[in-house]
This record gives structure tokens, C-alpha cells and sequence, in this order.
């Protein structure tokens, strides 16, 4: 098996709700190796999501460390993790989350923006992923203007076309007909097994698990 | 009392977006009670003028004068009182940028044609031997930092040279409105270089004052001057002093004009930060109009929620700015000393103030409410998810 | 980088009715203060415009208007035979001798009285201000009482109109021809015979002559020669900086009220576009977990809430500055404070006011814009994620 581009170490984190402390993830460690598919599963409140956030470098444990693609991601300040993310994560949200305002072409370049990569050169990032996903002739259509899974496929587009080290995805299915779904899976698949991008995805869907070479199931913060 | 609590609840919900609104709203019912104190304190001449007082200016214009020859021929006319004259000095202390009036008078008989200015008797008793005497108004004594005593150096436009004065009395207001700006000097005092070095210009003065025995007679006898000087060189012109401060308000009409119309315009700027707000709040809140009519509400209640809560934050936001126009008022009064003499609220301007917030207040509601209203419950409910 | 510009321009567009009243009003200050300061600005061509680069001016010392100014025969006679003066074919100077005085006359309009110059002068004042031309009617016969009246005069004043007449002291005087002074100050005067109106306003003075010189260059010797003569005690002024300096009371007046005025108005909108955009932010709260995520750091975010908030103020501007632009069809007439003389103006736009009133918005934009930006960029990232659910 190849190195471990995810190590998480020892990791814990609460959260205070209202005075109430929740402990959300308690001592817990996990390792993913370059190429991984791993599918976090559980239920509501087991803190899958919290270690998804941790990976992805949008939030930080109150212990313990993450190590994600060499980095110590704990350890980076606002700005140095806004760049890490840049280059090194994609994100996939359940709702999507396209900018309303934007086109699929503008949706997918939006990350771009953050490189040095010059108009030309962009064009072609954007038209490959683009491509990928299948959408190669929706690129000036307005999220509204799509179903909810082409909406998906932009937001993979859009996750992919920096070319990031790991993949996270937040129940990338978990508003879609089932159909969709399958196409959504589909393409996860490939991207893992075609071009070796690491995934990381929550999901409550079994059929979307099943995707996942590595299926790990938290329970009250603990991993089993 | 629930409905009223129901409003006052919503407008707490976004606490800074409806402070915003309350600000924004009395920055702008100040900025119009300020304009309209602007524009009242052009007038503000015109309002304090004496309703027993006359004035006669050359009928030519004003850069005319008249021969003090004239004194007996108007002193004769029936009605007339008590008679002096003035003239307009117009020179500058160090600066021509600063102004401030300079009159001539009639020595201490020209003084007591004008009860408003109070001045000691020490004061008068020197303005009286002393041919450079002068008495200056408060406000121009502070600008300048003159003190009693001080020797102040006039530069003449009108009466062309450098003229020497020792400042003898400061004279103060009987009411608030009084203009303190004054300097005035013995007329005797030009006249007499004026006979040696341009004898034409001696004896000449700038305006008669006339103190008539009833204000109600202020026609005829203004009629009755003119009359008498008609067909001479120096024909008159006789007004009341309130038309003729009048004439020199109109003088500056455009401007006036033109502040009048901004005052208005800031009444919209302040109608669309308070629409806005509606309109944002009532967005906002359609799922809820639509579960309320689920409940049995019509559209009166709805536009009595939104109308009364668009009320509330105008009336608070007029009330702000009416207390934010006070300290306001004195600081601009301050700085703008050299061009208004008093700055005063016009008693006026607080039920305007008032209605304006009102109108504002009921105006802002009207869209939105029609938005709220118009849309059904399905559609309303619709956006909840 | 143009995605990042047009971004804030496209979310405008999603929230119209927020953004049209928010404009607009920013659109009402930028037009109060672009307005003022034309109106300042046209009183100020106006008067500078009066003066012709090649003249001068002599007034008496100290007189900061010819209505105040006295000058004898013989200063005048001084004054106009230095060979500075630039000469005609026959050999005599280039120069007016004039005599100001000043008439009440009533407003065609309400009827509310103005004062109004009466220039004397000779008819080498044609030569002097080779810009002023006869538009109708004829040039006043020396030593008669007739009188010509600049265009604005004649529209505004009665009595000023060709043919009609005024009556001030104990004469008629008949229009009989009516001049363009192409706007300037000279448009709101009446001009006849010096000798005569010296005779019947009973005024055997001038008030101040004025010439041209030979050679600009020559201006400096002129003024130190003649300010040194002891019979003189005049001041010798460029007549565009004479007539400039007579605007200078009233523009600054019409400044500092309007301003002040646009600064507090300026308060009202500021507040209006901080409610618009922290109403932005909040209505975006997903939008800005997900650029975070991304990648987008909070400076950025910042950035991009101050950008869509100056797009606000731009539009503002765009609106405002349509509406004042407007208002240079308007001609005013007001009285000149430094003068006491009655001047026609018209609101006058100029490349600096655009400029002054771009950059009084993008302000408002960016005042109103900071603490909503801040409050974006501050947003937590998960947090604004799971506002999404």
C-alpha cells in the first residue's frame, strides 16, 4: 500500500452548544493512503461530518494532530490554510453550493482564480473538468438552469479542477433521485480508480459505501 | 397590546439592521430640521424687524445716498416720530474676506432708535465725546478678539483710506435673535474727512430711519415721503424695515430657493433607507404573513404588522434626530458665524420634523405590505424549506 | 481577475428592488454634491471668463470691486497713456474709461427687486472684449440715454428688453440694442454713454479703467509703475483675476453649505448601503462558507463584499451625475455677494467634478461597505456551512 496522504492522529474535539459541552470526536485516529476511498458512516451527531471539516482544514481539533499530504494542518494559520486548501483540497457539498449568480464555466473557474494560472490556461482547466464530468456543453448555463445532479457534477468539476490531493465529500448524494445518484457514484468511482484521487465522503447511503474501498463507521465520536 | 408587542418583537429581530435604519433616519430628519433652520434664519432679519420703523433708500439703488438735507422736509410729514439716518460703511479689519457690517449712526440719538441693542451708559457716554468711538455687537468682539479699549484699524472701500477706531462698548441682545454683529461708529466721524478730502460725498448719508407713531399709518407715511422727494435727484424709496430686510433676503432668493428644495430631497434619501429596510424585512418574513393567514389573518392585519413596525422605527428615528439637531444646530451656527448673525429652531420645524417622520414612516410600508399581501399561501409557504 | 469585478455587479442584480432603492439613494447625495459644486464652479467661469488675458484693470487701492472703486480724471487720464497700452490704427490706447453704478430694478419673474450694473463705457469696449457681439438692435448713441442690454439682463430684468425702457434718476432709459457676452458676467449688464451717466448720477469719477496691453508679458512693469505713483493709489489687476476674485465670497459660501449638506446626506446613504450589504452578507452566509472552503482567504472575502458595495456606490454615481448633468440647462441668477450685483449662471459640470464626486461615492461605498465586509470575512467557515441544512 502506498504512504498515507490523510493521518489523523489522536484527534479530539467538543463543541459548546448553549453551555452544553459536546464531545464530538474523542481520541481518534485514522489513516488513509494515497489513492484511498473511504466512506464515513453513522449516525447523526457521530461526528463524521466534524471529521471531514478536520481533514478538509476548515476547522481544528482541540487535540491531537492532522496530517494531511505532509502538512500538519492543525498548525497552519487562516491564511496559510486558505492557500493549502487551495492546492491540496476539493470539496463536495450535499447541497452543492454553485454561486447562483455565476455559470457552470464561472462555478468551476472560481478556485482558479486563486492560482497564477494565466486566462488561457484556465479556459483549458475548466473545459477538461468540464468535460469529465460530462458537461462540456452546459458550461454558460446558471445553476437554476440544471437538474440537481448536473448541479453535483459542476460542484465535482468545480472540486477537481485545481487538481487537489484529496477529494472530501459531504453526502454528495444526499439530495439526489436515486438515478442521479448512481451517475454522481459513478463518477466518484472513476476519479478514484482512473485518476487515483484520494476520496474522503460521508454518507448515510449504503449503495454510495459500497463505492468506497474502505467503509469506517463512527459511533458517539469513536471509530469502529 | 398583543398586536403592539407582536411589532415591537419583529423589530427587535434584526436589532442592527433596525438600528441602522433608526440612525439613518435621524441623520436625515436633522439634515432637514438644519436646512430649515438655515432658511428661517435667512428671515430671521425679516421676522425681528420693528413694525414702527421706516427705512428710506435712494430710490436709484442701493450704492446711492441722500443729502442729510432732507431731515426737515421728512421730519414735517404727519406721523413721523423720531427720525435718524445710517450709512453703510462697508470697509474690512485686516482681511476683506471677513465680513462683518459697519454702520454709521447718528451718534447716541441714532443708538435709541433701536431698543433691541442694549449698551451701558459708560459706553454712551464715550460713543458721545469721543468723535472714533465704537460699539460692537458680542459675536464680532469674540471673533475678532477685540476687547474694550482696543484700537482696531478699519480699511474703507466705500470711504476710501484707513480709518481709526477705539472700541468703547459691546452691546448685547434683548432677545436671542438679535443681530451681534454690528460694528457702529459716529457718523461724524466720516463725514468730517469726507468734507476735506471729497467735499461731493459730504453730507451724504445711506438710509433714513423713521420711527412712525402708529405701525398702522406705515403705508401712507412711506407714501408720503416719496411723495416729497418725487420729482428730485434723490428720489426714495420708503419701505417697512420688515420689506425692506425682505428685499435683501430676496437678494439671495436662488439660494434659498435651492436649499428649500434639498431639504425635500433629503426627505427621499430618508424614504429609501426606510423602504429598503421594509422591503428586505418583509421578504423575509413571507413564509410567516402566509402562515398567519393560514391562521385566518387578512391583508389588513398584515399591513398593520408591517406599517406599524415601518411607524415605530421612523418615529423613534425622528425623535433621535430631533435631539441629534440640537448640539448639531450650535456647532454649525458656530461656524457659520460670519454669514448668519443668529441660528435659532424655528418653533416650526418640529411638527414638520414630526409629519415627515410619519409620512416617511407609513410611505416606506406601502410597497412591501402590497408585495406581502399579493402573494398567496401556497407561494409563501413555498420558501420556508 | 474580471470574474472577481463582475461577481458583486451579478448579486446586485439578484436582489433588484434592495439595490434600486439603495442606489438611488446614493444616487440623490452624489447629485446634491456634484449639483453644489457645479453651481459654485459656474459662478466661478462665469466670472473668470469676464476677464480677457490681455487686459488689465486699474481700480482704486483696496476697492476688491469696481462698485466701490474711485478713480479721478486725471488718474484715469494717467492710467490709459502708459506705454504699455496697446494702441488702435490711429494711434489712441486701447482702453475704457467706466463708470460703474448700480440700479434696482424689478424681476421679470416675481417681481422681486435686484441690483443691476449699470456700465458707463465708449464703444472701444467692443474692441477691448472682441468676444462680445451685438445680437440685435444697435450700440447706444454717445451722449444720449441710451442703453444696451446683455442677454441675460434682458431676459431677466423689466424694462431691459430692445425697446423697452428703465427710469432711474428722473430718466428714460432706452434699450436699444441687446449683446452676447457669451455667459460671462458682462451678460447680466446694462452698458451706456459714461459721460452721460456720469452727469445724471451726478458722479464726475470713474471707477476703474481698463486696457489692453501691448504684450501680456508687459503686465508686471505696468503694475509696479503704476502702483508706485504717488497721484495714484490704485491697484493694477489682470482683469481675469479682478473679475475671479469677485466670485470668490459667494462660491465659497455655496461650498461650505453644500458641502456640509452633502456630508450629512452622505451620513443617511452610507447607513443605507451598510443595511443593503449586511443583508448581502447574511443572505450569503453558505455562499461564503463555501469560498472559504475552497480556498478563498478572508482578505479575499473581504474584498469581494468591498468591491460589490463600490459597485453599489458606482451606480449611485452613474445615476447622480446623469441627474446633475441636467441641471447645466439651468441658468440661475443670484446676487453676487461681493458685488451686491445681480449675476446670471448656469450650473457648470467640469472634468474634477466628475472626478471629486466618483471618489465622494466609492467613499460611501466603502464606509458603508466595511463593517459588513468585515463581518463576512470574519464568518466562520463550518458554521456558514451548516446554515445550509
Amino acid at each position: 500500500m502506498a504512504a498515507p496522504v490523510v493521518e489523523v492522529q489522536n484527534v479530539s474535539k467538543q463543541y459548546h452548544r448553549d453551555k452544553v459541552e459536546i464531545r464530538v470526536l474523542s481520541n481518534l485516529s485514522l489513516s488513509i493512503p494515497e489513492g484511498g476511498f473511504v466512506a464515513l458512516m453513522g449516525p447523526s451527531g457521530s461526528g463524521k461530518t466534524t471529521l471531514l471539516n478536520l481533514i478538509a482544514g476548515i476547522d481544528r481539533p482541540d487535540s491531537g494532530q492532522v496530517i494531511v499530504a505532509g502538512t500538519a494542518v492543525h498548525s497552519l494559520g487562516e491564511s496559510q490554510l486558505a492557500k493549502w486548501r487551495t492546492r491540496h483540497i476539493g470539496f463536495i457539498f450535499q447541497f452543492y453550493n454553485l454561486l447562483p449568480v455565476l455559470t457552470a464555466y464561472g462555478n468551476v473557474e472560481l478556485p482558479l482564480l486563486l492560482t497564477k494560472l494565466s486566462s488561457k490556461e484556465r479556459r483549458e482547466h475548466v473545459e477538461t473538468a468540464l468535460n469529465l464530468v460530462g458537461l462540456g456543453d452546459r458550461m454558460k448555463h446558471y445553476p437554476r438552469q440544471l437538474s440537481g445532479g448536473q448541479e453535483q457534477r459542476v460542484a465535482i468539476a468545480r472540486a477537481i479542477v485545481t487538481d487537489p490531493t484529496v477529494i472530501v465529500a459531504d453526502e454528495p448524494t444526499g439530495d439526489l433521485d436515486k438515478q442521479s445518484a448512481t451517475e454522481i457514484l459513478d463518477l466518484l468511482g472513476r476519479l478514484n480508480t482512473e485518476f487515483g484521487k484520494t476520496i474522503v465522503m460521508v454518507t448515510h447511503d449504503p449503495r454510495a459505501a459500497e463505492r468506497a474501498k474502505v467503509v469506517r463507521h463512527l459511533d458517539k465520536g469513536e471509530l469502529n | 397590546m398583543r398586536v403592539f408587542k407582536l411589532i415591537y418583537m419583529n423589530a427587535l429581530r434584526h436589532k442592527l439592521r433596525t438600528s441602522l435604519t433608526i440612525l439613518g433616519i435621524a441623520v436625515a430628519i436633522m439634515a432637514f430640521g438644519l436646512l430649515r433652520t438655515v432658511v428661517a434664519a435667512w428671515y430671521l432679519g425679516v421676522n425681528q424687524a420693528a413694525p414702527d420703523r421706516l427705512i428710506t433708500r435712494s430710490k436709484n439703488g442701493i450704492t446711492f445716498t441722500l443729502p442729510v438735507a432732507q431731515k426737515q422736509a421728512i421730519e414735517r410729514i404727519p406721523g413721523v416720530a423720531d427720525l435718524t439716518y445710517s450709512a453703510w460703511f462697508g470697509g474690512f479689519y485686516k482681511d476683506p474676506k471677513d465680513f462683518f457690517p459697519q454702520i454709521a449712526v447718528e451718534g447716541v440719538h441714532g443708538l435709541s432708535l433701536y431698543p433691541e441693542f442694549i449698551v451701558d451708559s459708560a459706553a454712551l457716554d464715550a460713543f458721545d465725546k469721543e468723535p472714533n468711538a465704537a460699539i460692537v455687537g458680542k459675536t464680532t468682539m469674540d471673533r475678532f478678539g477685540w476687547k474694550i479699549g482696543d484700537a482696531v484699524r478699519l480699511t474703507g472701500q466705500i470711504y476710501p483710506g484707513d480709518w481709526d477706531f477705539v472700541v468703547r462698548g459691546v452691546y448685547t441682545g434683548r432677545s436671542e435673535a438679535t443681530d451681534l454683529s454690528q460694528f457702529l461708529f459716529n457718523f461724524k466721524y466720516i463725514d468730517q474727512r469726507m468734507q476735506v478730502e471729497m467735499p461731493a460725498r459730504a453730507g451724504q448719508v445711506g438710509w433714513w430711519v423713521i420711527k412712525i407713531d402708529d405701525p398702522a399709518k406705515a403705508a401712507a407715511i412711506s407714501a408720503a415721503v416719496d411723495k416729497e422727494f418725487e420729482n428730485s435727484s434723490d428720489a426714495t424709496l420708503t419701505e417697512t424695515e420688515a420689506a425692506f430686510q425682505q428685499s435683501f433676503v430676496a437678494m439671495a432668493g436662488t439660494i434659498v430657493f435651492s436649499l428649500q428644495v434639498i431639504s425635500f430631497l433629503v426627505i427621499g434619501v430618508i424614504l429609501l433607507v426606510a423602504a429598503n429596510t421594509m422591503a428586505m424585512t418583509a421578504r423575509e418574513r413571507i413564509s410567516e404573513y402566509a402562515v398567519l393567514k393560514t391562521l385566518g389573518f387578512n391583508g389588513k392585519h398584515i399591513l398593520g404588522l408591517i406599517a406599524g413596525e415601518s411607524l415605530l422605527i421612523a418615529c423613534l428615528g425622528g425623535v433621535l434626530g430631533m435631539i441629534f439637531l440640537i448640539p448639531v444646530l450650535h456647532g454649525v451656527g458656530v461656524a457659520l458665524k460670519a454669514w448668519f448673525p443668529a441660528f435659532i429652531i424655528d418653533p416650526k420645524t418640529y411638527p414638520q420634523a414630526a409629519a415627515t417622520a410619519v409620512l416617511v414612516g407609513i410611505l416606506a410600508a406601502v410597497f412591501p405590505s402590497w408585495r406581502a399581501i399579493r402573494v398567496s399561501i401556497v407561494n409563501g409557504l413555498r420558501r420556508i424549506g | 481577475m474580471s470574474l472577481f469585478l463582475t461577481y458583486g455587479l451579478r448579486n446586485l442584480f439578484v436582489r433588484k428592488l434592495t439595490t434600486t432603492m439603495t442606489v438611488l439613494g446614493m444616487g440623490l447625495v452624489v447629485f446634491v454634491f456634484a449639483a453644489v459644486l457645479m453651481l459654485a464652479h459656474g459662478l466661478e467661469e462665469t466670472l473668470v471668463d469676464t476677464g480677457s488675458p490681455d487686459n488689465a484693470i486699474v481700480v482704486r487701492a483696496a476697492a476688491s470691486a469696481e462698485t466701490v472703486s474711485i478713480m479721478s480724471r486725471d488718474q484715469a487720464g494717467v492710467a490709459r497713456t502708459q506705454p504699455e497700452v496697446a494702441l488702435k490704427a490711429d494711434g489712441t490706447p486701447v482702453a475704457t474709461n467706466e463708470l460703474i453704478v448700480m440700479v434696482n430694478l424689478d424681476k421679470r419673474k416675481n417681481g422681486d427687486a435686484g441690483n443691476v450694473i449699470i456700465r458707463g463705457t465708449t464703444p472701444d469696449i467692443f474692441v477691448l472684449r472682441s468676444g462680445i457681439k451685438l445680437t440685435a438692435g444697435r450700440m447706444f448713441t454717445p451722449g444720449t440715454s441710451e442703453i444696451i442690454a446683455g442677454k441675460r439682463a434682458a431676459e431677466n430684468f423689466k424694462g431691459c428688453a430692445l425697446g423697452e425702457h428703465i427710469s432711474s434718476a428722473m430718466r428714460d432709459w432706452n434699450v436699444v440694442g441687446v449683446f452676447d457676452a457669451g455667459g460671462t458676467g458682462f451678460d447680466s449688464e446694462l452698458w451706456g454713454d459714461v459721460e452721460q451717466i456720469q452727469q445724471v448720477f451726478k458722479r464726475p469719477i470713474y471707477s476703474s479703467v481698463t486696457l489692453r496691453l501691448k504684450d501680456a508679458a508687459q503686465f508686471d512693469a505696468l503694475k509696479k509703475r503704476l502702483e508706485a505713483d504717488p497721484r495714484m493709489t490704485v491697484d493694477v489687476k489682470r482683469e481675469r483675476q479682478f473679475y475671479t476674485e469677485q466670485s470668490q465670497a459667494t462660491a465659497t459660501f455655496i461650498r461650505v453649505i453644500g458641502l456640509l449638506v452633502s456630508i450629512i446626506f452622505a451620513v443617511g446613504a452610507v447607513i443605507g448601503a451598510m443595511i443593503t450589504m449586511y443583508a448581502s452578507v447574511s443572505n450569503r452566509t453558505v455562499e461564503i462558507g463555501t469560498l472559504r472552503a475552497i480556498g478563498f482567504s478572508r482578505t479575499r472575502i473581504l474584498g469581494v463584499f468591498l468591491i460589490e458595495s463600490v459597485w453599489l456606490s458606482i451606480l449611485g454615481w452613474v445615476v447622480g451625475v446623469i441627474a446633475a448633468s441636467a441641471m447645466s440647462l439651468v441658468t440661475v441668477s443670484t446676487t453676487n455677494w461681493d458685488t451686491f450685483a445681480e449675476l446670471a449662471f448656469s450650473f457648470a459640470l467640469s472634468p474634477r467634478i466628475l472626478i471629486g464626486s466618483l471618489v465622494f461615492s466609492v467613499v460611501m461605498g466603502l464606509v458603508g461597505g466595511f463593517l459588513p465586509a468585515v463581518r463576512a470575512s470574519r464568518a466562520r467557515i463550518v458554521e456558514s456551512l451548516r446554515e445550509a441544512a
